[in-house]
């Protein structure tokens, strides 16, 4: 039906996709999987037109195509359906459903019985019951999605690319997503299902293709691949494969205290975490094991006050942390790497100097005024020992190299001498002596007895890192290993384990709009 | 940073944007000057000064304001209007002395400001919304105050108008001192150091745990106050309060001057001195059209060349 020969493409200093293969087929449901920067996003950009791939050919309907723009694939018959739904959400659903499409009458106006009728027919047809004439916004977000789906199939969609449909709907309604999924298999329909849930994988897709650094390093049926091999694929890691020692610059365990400096309890947030809890003894680099999307950042981004839970509780040293306020988390002693470096770490066009001082100023003023003695003091201090390399404190961080920006946050926050600290891909993106620099340091502060919280994609640093390992799927707490138990394949088994219940079921709730399930409630087609 | 290796065009281009950027607007000053000195006739006098400087002084007041709202990355448009509120609370006040009209006028520019301020912090309205709506607000409340001019016959307010200090207008020097004062706030203080951050990045001023929230608000009442005292200020030189023209498009000289100073629209730097520069260059611009006899409206299209050139020099290096 759609498939790419070939592809690669180049983006400034990354080959984003090299020699890709991908063939989505009529009436089969083709799992696109991998971990952050694997491709997936630039495949299917290459798929519906957004990007041109800069070698290799795109083929539909048995004829190459080269799509210039998004609009010639959807008229092409591919449709995406993102994660944030596309629609107009102040028209009613019917007209979204028949948008540019709309049933005329005379003198050319818009033939509204007729299109609420269409409308009412298309949704039905899908199983799905709601008021057409209402404004679409006064849906939930899995029902505007579901019309979003109709409306693919409303224009003749051939190919139905779907991107994390599932990330923010209640589990009842991912029962009817599903439901639909599968009317369009049975209508031929070629689709694309793109998620990091593996439970999700394998109950509606039929074929799996797994990209690593841009490559596919997988193709096939899903149904001959165990989900253990899968996590080794998306991991690049092998089952069994003999560990060598000493690659990261890590040391190995540290002696931790006895009683827990950081406590949090059944951290909920809604769709991204359910009661997850973790304590961190003084001395200790806990980690955070867990595929994309598991709630790794979010049970960090949690405990430090920068996402608003829903429930739980956080406590340092005994005393309990308003949570979802960043300054009484680091007033309480808890700081926060943030995994987006650039966009939420750093100040890019304040100095150096500014930004190692910044979370630190009010401290060292004295009636509102900064003591320039005492910031250039804390600057110099930590510029040597952390070895930040910069022209000097006064040039912008956003000139700085990825390693070296990573320092100055990272002396931002040791410069308010927190009791824990958390790290989000402390090492991501930046060159491998900054990385060896960066993972003694870890090693070092943990000495110092900081608790230490890990969250790396790199399976390596995560194990030799971290003295016990917490893995998370689905934001929910599924295992914890520690001391032998934290290696490579007790990880990924972790990470492979099937659910032991669908995630909270206890969040199945309070969605009135939403549409019935077909077969329930009487609605047969 | 895909490629930091610029070639020698590239980096000759970048300095001179830079340049441009940053000391464009005193070179522009410069040449007005020098233009002036030779082609206008009467004036190099001491007596043109004066009347140049005492025009600037309400603008510059008034875009000090607005260079600490860019700085955040914002922007205030209600400046004019806080002006013509202040002209209609002084006027209402006189009757209790001038010292408590002044206050109150103030107050009412303080006022706007925290409205400003609090529908940016809280309800996360886009800064150019909000004080658009307190824009059309402000001129409206100022109006029903006082319905039309009316004179102010307060012997005070008048030799504040029109009084000097070994030959430097009061109103000078209280623009002067406010310069300093804004200067020194951006540069020493914490919550000048917080301020540009938060212009910088939010998020990252979010996650550093500083209070992002009261810093607008502050900021958005520190520029109602500025443009109240300018109100005040331009009230007492025209011995007259009329609500229904003073300010009127402020807020544009003031951004142009804050943005031809070198200040960037995309906040997280604040530059004082060319902010000061950049309202006398306005002013000069205006007086020599005049001189020239050329219609004022020449003056608000030499205005936009301005702007645009001064706002091309910033997004091209900004781009890179």
């Amino acid at each position: 039906m759609l498939s790419v020969t070939g592809v690669s493409k180049l983006f400034p200093g990354v080959k984003a996709l090299s020699d890709v293969d991908f063939t989505a087929r009529a009436g089969e449901v083709h799992a696109l999987v991998g971990e952050n920067g694997a491709g997936k996003s630039t495949l299917i950009k290459v798929l519906t037109g957004v990007y041109q791939p800069d070698s290799g050919e795109v083929v539909h309907n048995g004829s190459p195509v080269r799509f210039t723009t998004p609009l010639q694939a959807q008229q092409a018959g591919i449709s995406t359906i993102y994660q944030e739904v596309n629609l107009v959400p102040l028209m009613s659903v019917a007209r979204n459903l028949l948008l540019g499409r709309e049933p005329r009458g005379r003198l050319g106006l818009i033939d509204f019985r007729r299109m609420h009728r269409e409308a009412d027919e298309a949704l039905r047809g899908l199983g799905i019951r709601v008021d057409v004439s209402r404004p679409l916004r006064e849906l939930g977000v899995g029902a505007q999605q579901m019309v979003a789906l109709a409306r693919a199939v409303a224009i003749d969609a051939r190919v139905v690319i779907m991107d994390e449909p599932t990330s923010s709907l209640e589990p009842r309604e991912v029962r009817t997503l599903f439901d639909v999924i599968g009317m369009l298999r049975e209508r031929g329909i070629a689709v694309v299902y793109v998620s990091h849930r593996m439970d999700e994988l394998y109950e509606i897709c039929d074929a799996v293709t797994v990209l690593r650094d841009g490559r596919v390093v997988h193709t096939g049926r899903l149904a001959d691949l165990d989900r253990l091999r899968l996590v080794s694929l998306m991991l690049g890691r092998e089952i069994g494969e003999v560990r060598s020692e000493g690659l990261t610059k890590f040391t190995g365990s540290h002696q931790a205290a006895a009683e827990p400096v950081l406590r949090a309890e059944d951290l909920t947030v809604r769709h991204q975490l359910h009661g997850v809890s973790l304590s961190i003894r003084p001395g200790e680099v806990v980690g955070l094991g867990g595929l994309l999307g598991s709630g790794r950042s979010e049970t960090a981004r949690a405990i430090a006050g920068a996402l608003p839970a829903d429930s739980g509780r956080v406590s340092v040293g005994g005393a309990p942390v308003r949570t979802g306020s960043t300054p009484a988390a680091i007033r309480a002693g808890i700081s926060l790497l943030p995994e987006d470096r650039k966009a939420e770490g750093i100040s890019p066009g304040l100095s150096v100097r500014e930004n190692i001082a910044l979370a630190a100023l009010p401290g060292l003023s004295r009636f509102g005024l900064v003591d320039n003695a005492r910031v250039d003091k804390v600057v110099d201090t930590f510029v040597k020992r952390l070895r930040i390399k910069s022209a000097g404190p006064h040039q912008k961080v956003g000139e700085l190299s990825g390693g070296n920006q990573q320092k100055v946050l990272l002396a931002r926050w040791l410069a308010m001498h927190p009791k824990v600290l958390l790290l989000d891909e402390p090492t991501r993106g930046i060159d491998v002596g900054a990385k060896a620099e960066v993972q003694s340091l870890i090693d070092e502060l943990a000495e110092e007895g900081l608790a230490v919280l890990l969250i790396s994609s790199d399976t390596e640093e995560l194990i030799e890192g971290s003295d016990r390992i917490i893995v998370l799927k689905d934001g929910v707490v599924v295992d914890e290993l520690t001391g032998d138990a934290v290696t490579e394949d007790a990880l990924m088994r972790a990470i492979a384990a099937e659910s032991p219940a669908p995630p909270d079921s206890a969040e199945l709730s309070k969605s009135p709009d939403f549409p019935q399930s077909p077969g329930s409630a009487g609605s047969a087609p | 940073m895909t490629d930091l290796t610029l070639t020698r065009g590239q980096v000759d281009r970048e300095r001179l944007l830079r340049l441009l950027q940053e000391y464009g607007v005193y070179a522009g000053v410069v040449a007005l000057l020098a233009f002036n000195f030779v082609f206008t006739s009467n004036f190099v006098s001491a007596e043109n000064f004066r009347t140049q400087a005492v025009q600037v002084a309400p603008v510059l007041i008034v875009a000090l304001g607005m260079a600490l709202a860019i700085g955040t990355e914002g922007v205030d448009l209600s400046v004019g209007s806080v002006m013509a509120l202040s002209t209609s609370l002084l006027s209402l006040y006189l009757g209790y002395g001038p010292w408590m009209a002044v206050l109150m006028a103030v107050a009412g520019g303080i006022v706007i400001g925290l409205a400003n301020g609090s529908l940016i912090a809280f309800l996360g309205v886009q800064p150019i919304v909000a004080t658009l709506a307190l824009m059309v607000a402000g001129r409206g409340i100022a109006l029903v105050l006082l319905p039309q001019l009316e004179d102010v016959r307060d012997p005070g307010m008048a030799s504040l108008g029109s009084g000097d200090v070994l030959g430097v207008p009061y109103l000078v020097l209280i623009a002067a001192a406010l310069a300093l004062l804004v200067a020194f706030v951006v540069r020493r203080t914490t919550f000048g150091r917080q301020l540009l951050a938060v212009g910088d990045s939010r998020p990252a001023a979010r996650l550093a745990g500083l209070p992002v929230r009261r810093i607008l608000i502050v900021v958005y009442a520190c520029s109602g106050a500025l443009a109240a005292v300018a109100g005040v200020l331009a009230t007492a030189r025209l011995t007259a309060s009329d609500p229904t023209s003073l300010g009127n498009l402020m807020e544009l000289s003031a951004i142009t001057a804050v943005v031809v100073g070198g200040t960037p629209l995309s906040g997280g730097r604040i530059r004082i001195g060319g902010t000061v520069a950049g309202a006398v260059l306005i002013q000069l611009l205006t007086t020599t059209l005049i001189k020239h006899d050329l219609q004022p409206s020449w003056t608000q299209m030499a205005q936009a060349v301005v702007i645009i050139a001064a706002v091309y020099a910033a997004r091209e290096r900004g781009k890179r």
